[in-house]
């Protein structure tokens, strides 16, 4: 069978990771990877791992999207940029994975809405951000019971693992995940915390998430409802893992997590990669199995009627 | 080491009771108070003084809790009744906001300490920027510097520098700090920043080092010391201003403050204030022996009440796995855990 074939813009630490998840699917395949700096090295890595690279930006894989047949994009370069990616590949009929902050297309996280997305064939799908992925299953997990009045997380990265995009725009991260608490998770307001900590050996990535309840927490529905989750998370983050709660005190309901990455191009520290670059994948096999099954068509490029 | 040659020398001291002391009082300040403070501490010459919530702007959280009051609300509050003092506000990226610092400013604020872990300074370039572009008196803010050697804090220090910070400050959050700590680290920022840019130290009380290490800090080039009146601050507390104020007068530095003014603000006012007496206890000893964290102190203490862990064994855990400031929902965290492992059942908790 036919598997859907891929383009990844950014060659930094989630582009270089999504590759080895590309690889392992059954439904995607690699093709490209787009850079700027030819010395990157992505770059490099992917060349070796057999994929076509450019360091010519996204201007450099345009000419060659019809010839490949490329029908997915993964952008991870910068908020920046992504609108102007994403103009030009959804042109050609590209599908775009977001994985930056820039959040021009619905959010996404696969156990509460890929679904819907998938549905509506959405052009273009927002990731959030690492803490939005650990943590908005467990807030709608919460929300779907009862109401909840606020959402608060808080992600603690290792140093070693939080790359340059992300530190010179924390308040963008801020912004995308208190805002996705609500809309995603269904929390009438949202907070979101994040903690950098430099410790070595560098610490797993932790998340906490705190639910404030309207009325008193239905204990044995909200704990069901939470480990209901956290095994559909586990399917595509095996090492997304309750470490202590659910613990109730009055109306607050809080859960500590940990998330394991699986090591592919940074060591299992890094859960924040893994999680964003799963959660990419997840969301590109859904939308592929239904392109290979007929069930979902993708627009024909504007470029091949002209 | 002589100090013979600090006469004369001239240093600006920077109130922290309302914000490190709110820490102290469980974020508990009440506007009213507010106001008296800052009313004694501008009668008294103080030129700076801190507020906000404990952890600064955008502090108001389930993590760090609830102040009764906006920082809004605060900052307008004070910013009418001072007449002298500037007024600062905490900014720790992460956490507070470009938009947090933006209504900040428009209540009154025009100084800003933006903090980040001291191995973290480039989490704070857009916000140090920001702090600039405003026009307020822009510091970074160099947490838990115990954590980073000397040069490790002169290449942070630098680099706060060139986003636009105009002082930079050795932070000594833990209270861990002996005086040779801080004289080596100050001294090698003083070699290292511009002559124009200015160092900053922020101690705590755990160890009875406060004063010393602010003289330390003064002696290898810092001009601008934080301290509190009655030391109201996060563990033992803060350098206690008006003991600070009173051995720079012995050695000749001026700090242009109201010494007596300042003695009666801290018996009549501050010490009247305290829920509990900030003193060095056995868990602030703890933090300051064990390098934690001060403002873990209060959250441990009530995971002890509500877990059954001691909260001096929870510290040293905390301590142990390198826990920083920001990460204080890993205290009731390491509670649970540590009361699975001893076997104590906890009501509430799946």
């Amino acid at each position: 069978m036919a598997k859907i074939r891929c383009a990844l813009i950014g060659s930094g630490n989630i582009g270089t990771d999504l590759i080895y998840k590309l690889k392992r699917s059954e439904v995607l395949e690699p093709v490209w990877m787009v850079g700027i700096d030819p010395e990157s090295e992505g770059l490099k890595r992917a060349a070796g791992l057999g994929l076509k690279t450019t360091a010519q930006g996204v201007d450099g894989l345009l000419p060659h999207v019809v010839a490949d047949n490329v029908q997915i994009a993964f952008d991870a370069t910068s908020a920046y940029v992504h609108a102007e990616n994403s103009r030009k590949l959804n042109a050609l009929g590209v599908m775009m994975i977001d994985l930056t902050p820039a959040a021009i297309g619905p959010l996404c996280v696969p156990p509460v809405n890929l679904k819907q997305h998938t549905a509506k064939l959405e052009m273009n799908v927002n990731m959030i951000s690492c803490a939005g992925q650990a943590t908005i299953p467990i807030v709608h997990a919460v929300s779907r019971v009862q109401p909840v009045d606020y959402a608060e997380i808080v992600a603690t990265l290792s140093s070693k693992s939080v790359g340059p995009g992300t530190r010179a725009n924390l308040d963008e991260f801020t912004y995308t995940t208190s805002g996705a608490l609500v809309s995603v998770g269904g929390a009438r307001r949202g907070k979101a915390l994040a903690v950098i900590n430099p410790a070595e050996p560098p610490m797993i990535m932790r998340n906490t998430v705190y639910c404030l309840t309207d009325e008193t927490p239905n204990e044995a529905a909200i704990t069901e409802s939470v480990h209901a989750i956290i095994n559909e998370v586990q399917k595509y983050v095996p090492g997304y893992k309750l470490v202590n709660g659910p613990v109730y005190d009055g109306k607050r309901v809080a859960v500590f997590l940990e998330v394991a990455g699986l090591g592919d191009y940074l060591p299992t520290y890094a859960g924040n990669l893994d999680i964003m670059t799963a959660a990419a994948t997840r969301t590109a096999e859904m939308f592929a199995e239904e392109i290979i099954a007929g069930t979902l068509k993708l627009p024909i490029p504007q470029e091949a009627l002209a | 080491m002589s100090f013979e040659n600090l006469k004369g020398r001239k240093v600006l001291v920077h109130d922290m009771c309302l914000r490190d002391g709110m820490h102290a009082k469980r974020e508990q300040i009440s506007l009213d108070q507010m106001v008296k403070v800052a009313t004694a501490l501008d009668a008294a010459g103080v030129p700076m003084m801190q507020v906000t919530h404990g952890a600064g702007l955008g502090g108001n959280s389930i993590q760090h809790g609830f102040a009764p009051h906006t920082n809004e609300a605060y900052i307008s509050a004070v910013a009418k009744v001072v007449k002298q003092a500037t007024i600062s506000v905490l900014l720790i990226p992460g956490l507070g906001t470009m938009r947090e610092l933006d209504s900040a400013y428009q209540c009154g604020a025009r100084s800003v300490h933006v903090a980040t872990h001291c191995t973290e300074a480039d989490t704070a370039q857009q916000h140090i920027a920001y702090g600039r572009k405003l026009g307020m008196d822009t510091s970074g803010f160099l947490m838990m510097s115990h954590l980073n050697s000397p040069e490790g804090i002169m290449a942070q220090g630098k680099l706060m520098e060139s986003y636009g910070a105009q002082t930079v400050y050795v932070t000594d959050s833990a209270g861990y700090m002996l005086p040779e700590d801080v004289t080596a680290r100050i001294s090698a920022l003083r070699d290292a920043l511009k002559p124009e840019t200015e160092i900053g130290f922020h101690g705590h009380h755990n160890l009875g080092m406060g004063i010393a290490n602010s003289i330390a800090a003064i002696a290898a080039g810092a001009s601008r010391i934080d301290a509190s009146v009655a030391g109201l601050g996060a563990g033992a507390g803060n350098t206690p201003l008006e003991v600070f104020v009173a051995v720079c007068e012995r050695m000749g530095i001026e700090t242009g403050c109201d010494l007596f003014g300042l003695m009666d603000m801290a018996e009549d006012v501050i010490v009247p204030m305290m829920d509990h007496m900030v003193r060095i206890s056995r868990e602030s000893l703890t933090l300051g022996y064990a390098g934690v964290y001060s403002t873990f102190l209060l959250h441990a203490k009530r995971a002890e009440a509500r877990y059954g862990v001691p909260a001096r064994d929870i510290l040293v855990e905390l301590g142990r796995k390198k826990m920083i400031g920001g990460q204080e929902d890993m205290i009731e965290d390491t509670a649970l855990t540590m009361a699975k492992e001893r076997g104590i059942s906890i009501p509430h908790a799946a």
